[in-house]
């Protein structure tokens, strides 16, 4: 092993000093270093050269430093107040009883909210954050016609951007939920089961999937929008309408709307499922929907159930298989969303002329 | 001996509105560093687009290096370093990690950039600022690193867009020189984009001229200045005291042997003549008793074909 590094070390070496001591290239040469390049030693492919780039950047931008820290304070808060509250009330649900663990996601005694709701509230800026200035800062500096006339392909880059951003999340993501069952286990003491765990970790799958679709919203942004600033604040535009005015608005639909007291029961089961249908278009309600059921195995619907369909039914919780299925609708929407907006980014990224600034 | 490495065959490049590239046909043979001159917005950078794949030509081909570049943008890019115009680099890095970075996209491993780029670093005179970031660099310190950035790569031919922009003149020397000594020792094909012309006359073996997405002329600069003024090789410039004395020296100008035009402007004269009739027209000037203050014999340079041309054709595309 010793021995092959240094004849690979002497080997560069030669090819260093060769292109020091460059002689004249006749035709032959520049024919042979042509023929040289084809078996060039591809240790590190381009892909993830840029990918390691930029996480490093992430890693290392105060922007990631100082949600990492909002994120963490939060979630020292969240847990704080649910682990107090569990201590001293106790379990008074049953049913709830059995998935006291999960508590430590969903509980709250109103004074903070939970760490899912602090998730669903500080995901969007998280993913904004990552992605509003992914491609216009690199045609801004300059740097995206020099990295263009590299041997890359040009879906490279997008594609580099989104998965660095991506598996920064998902590292975070997984070491906060990580810290927080830790952080629990030991104030609480109690172990969590399999399926617990097996529900946190799908909580935190679909968090990943909720800022992944932030992220790609403002990487859309990026690519649309030459000023960082125009992007970044369309992507908090689009969150804040999603978050305040939208509801605004259903509000205002669904009193318009409603059927009157006398309705049909079937009437009044439609209005529902109207306005559910509305509410479904926006991301943060699939993910609280989608959280809610993974964290809380009680939750058997997500929308409205007739009394004949809850006689006979046992009022215990829902095994994981169940719950998911129950989310199924949500996730893929989520999911559904992230690409279309991947897409569109790609798309958009692809058709983009390249000029230098 | 022609060895041809970039060829343009009937490239066009149309905007909705205008278009840049017109019909375009030009060979670029191998070791040669060729001028491309023109004004602002001549098309001069969406050529360079185009041989580099960037951007797809509306009609023609280009071939770099036996490639097509629409085709394969990829072997294209890996024998072509391009060079754009204001470069820009990761400012908060160093200008060492910035060609590391460039390196590993070339699909060198981490220790050979290493090495790549410390080797070019040398190379470019920058070696003592290779742990610098490159946002602390100066303007003509920012061109050499992408000199370095390009050379990272071993290409045959690189590309440079308008290399000599806003560098002072001492800098713009050194970066030519540079260029220049770079082309001859490793025999690489240089295509250099610029709106100065006497900068560039001193290390280009042929120059094009670009206006309005043409290519109006090629050739090295002799052949090109004895094309353009064949019908008159000589002008010489007088300067006398006066307006009236030019006006009537006008005449007896025309009276010798060879001149074939005479302008007055103000108390200037200029002169066009198929021979060189300067001592003659200094003669004539000082026998009329006019006083003659001032008399040049203009050679012909980059500058004067570029006003010939530019002057008038710019204004007939206009």
């Amino acid at each position: 092993m010793i021995s092959m590094t240094t004849t690979l070390e002497k080997k560069l070496k030669a090819m260093h000093e060769e292109l020091l001591v460059e002689q004249p290239r006749t035709r032959e040469r520049v024919a042979s270093t042509a023929k040289e390049r084809k078996p060039r030693l591809m240790t590190q492919s381009p892909f993830f050269a840029i990918v390691n780039k930029e996480i490093a950047d992430h890693v290392r931008s105060w922007r990631f430093n100082v949600m990492i820290a909002l994120l963490g304070l939060t979630c020292l808060g969240s847990l704080y107040t649910a682990v107090t509250n569990m201590t001293a009330g106790g379990s008074k649900d049953e049913a709830e009883g059995a998935f006291l663990f999960l508590k430590l996601f969903t509980m709250t005694d109103g004074t903070l909210p939970s760490f899912t709701v602090f998730i669903s509230f500080l995901g969007p800026l998280l993913g904004i954050a990552l992605g509003f200035d992914a491609i216009n800062s690199e045609q801004n500096r300059g740097t995206l016609s020099r990295l263009m006339a590299q041997p890359v392909h040009r879906d490279y880059i997008i594609n580099a951007k989104a998965l660095a951003a991506l598996i920064v999340v998902s590292v975070m993501f997984l070491a906060l939920s990580l810290m927080v069952m830790g952080i629990g286990l030991i104030r609480i003491g109690i172990l969590p089961t399999v399926e617990e765990f097996m529900r946190i970790l799908c909580f935190v799958g679909v968090s990943i999937v909720y800022v992944a679709f932030w992220l790609n919203l403002s990487i859309l942004f990026s690519v649309r929008f030459r000023q960082p600033a125009t992007a970044a604040l369309s992507g908090i535009s689009v969150w804040l309408f999603f978050t305040i005015f939208y509801q605004l608005l259903v509000n205002v639909v669904a009193r318009v709307s409603a059927p009157s007291p006398m309705a049909r029961p079937e009437e009044v089961l439609q209005f529902q499922q109207f306005i559910q249908t509305l509410l479904g278009i926006v991301p943060s309600q699939l993910f609280s929907d989608a959280t809610t059921t993974l964290l809380m195995p009680s939750v058997r619907s997500l929308g409205p159930l007739t009394m004949t369909q809850m006689v006979g039914t046992i009022p215990s919780p829902l095994p994981l298989g169940q719950s998911l299925l129950l989310v199924w609708p949500q996730v893929t929407g989520l999911i559904a969303a992230t690409l279309v907006c991947f897409a569109l980014a790609y798309v958009s990224f692809m058709r983009k002329e390249i000029r230098p600034r | 001996m022609s060895d041809p490495i970039i060829e343009l065959v009937n490239l066009t490049k149309r905007y909705p509105g205008y278009t840049a590239v017109d019909n375009l046909n030009l060979t670029i043979n191998r070791g040669e560093i060729f001028g491309l001159l023109g004004p602002n917005g001549a098309g001069k950078s969406t050529t360079i687009l185009m041989m580099l794949g960037l951007t797809e030509p509306t009609s023609g081909r280009v071939s770099v290096c036996g490639f097509n570049s629409t085709r394969e943008p990829i072997a294209v890019k890996q024998r072509t370093g391009y060079l754009p115009e204001d470069v820009g680099f990761y400012e908060d890095y160093t200008g060492l990690e910035n060609l590391v970075y460039t390196a590993c996209l070339n699909g060198f491993s981490r220790e050979e950039a290493r090495l790549k780029a410390e080797g070019v670093l040398k190379r470019v005179g920058l070696w003592e600022a290779a742990t610098k970031k490159a946002g602390k660099y100066s303007r003509g310190m920012r061109q050499r690193l992408g000199l370095a950035d390009v050379l990272i790569k071993d290409p045959e031919v690189i590309i440079l867009d308008e290399p000599t922009l806003g560098i002072d003149p001492r800098g713009v020397q050194d970066l030519l020189k540079l260029i220049h000594s770079l082309s001859r020792e490793e025999g690489l094909t240089v295509l250099l984009s610029s709106h100065h012309l006497h900068q560039v006359q001193e290390i280009c073996d042929r120059v094009g001229l670009f206006v309005s997405g043409k290519l109006l002329a090629h050739g090295n600069i002799e052949t090109l200045s004895q094309t353009l003024f064949s019908n008159e090789p000589f002008v010489i410039e007088a300067r006398v005291s006066s307006r009236d004395t030019a006006d009537k020296l006008v005449n007896s100008l025309y009276q010798i042997d060879g001149v074939l035009r005479v302008t007055a402007d103000g108390n200037k004269l200029d002169v066009g003549s198929a021979r060189d009739a300067s001592a003659e027209i200094a003669r004539a000037i000082v026998e009329s008793g006019a006083d003659l203050t001032y008399l040049l014999k203009k050679e012909y340079g980059l500058d004067d074909i570029y006003d010939h041309y530019f002057r008038e054709k710019v204004e007939s595309y206009a």
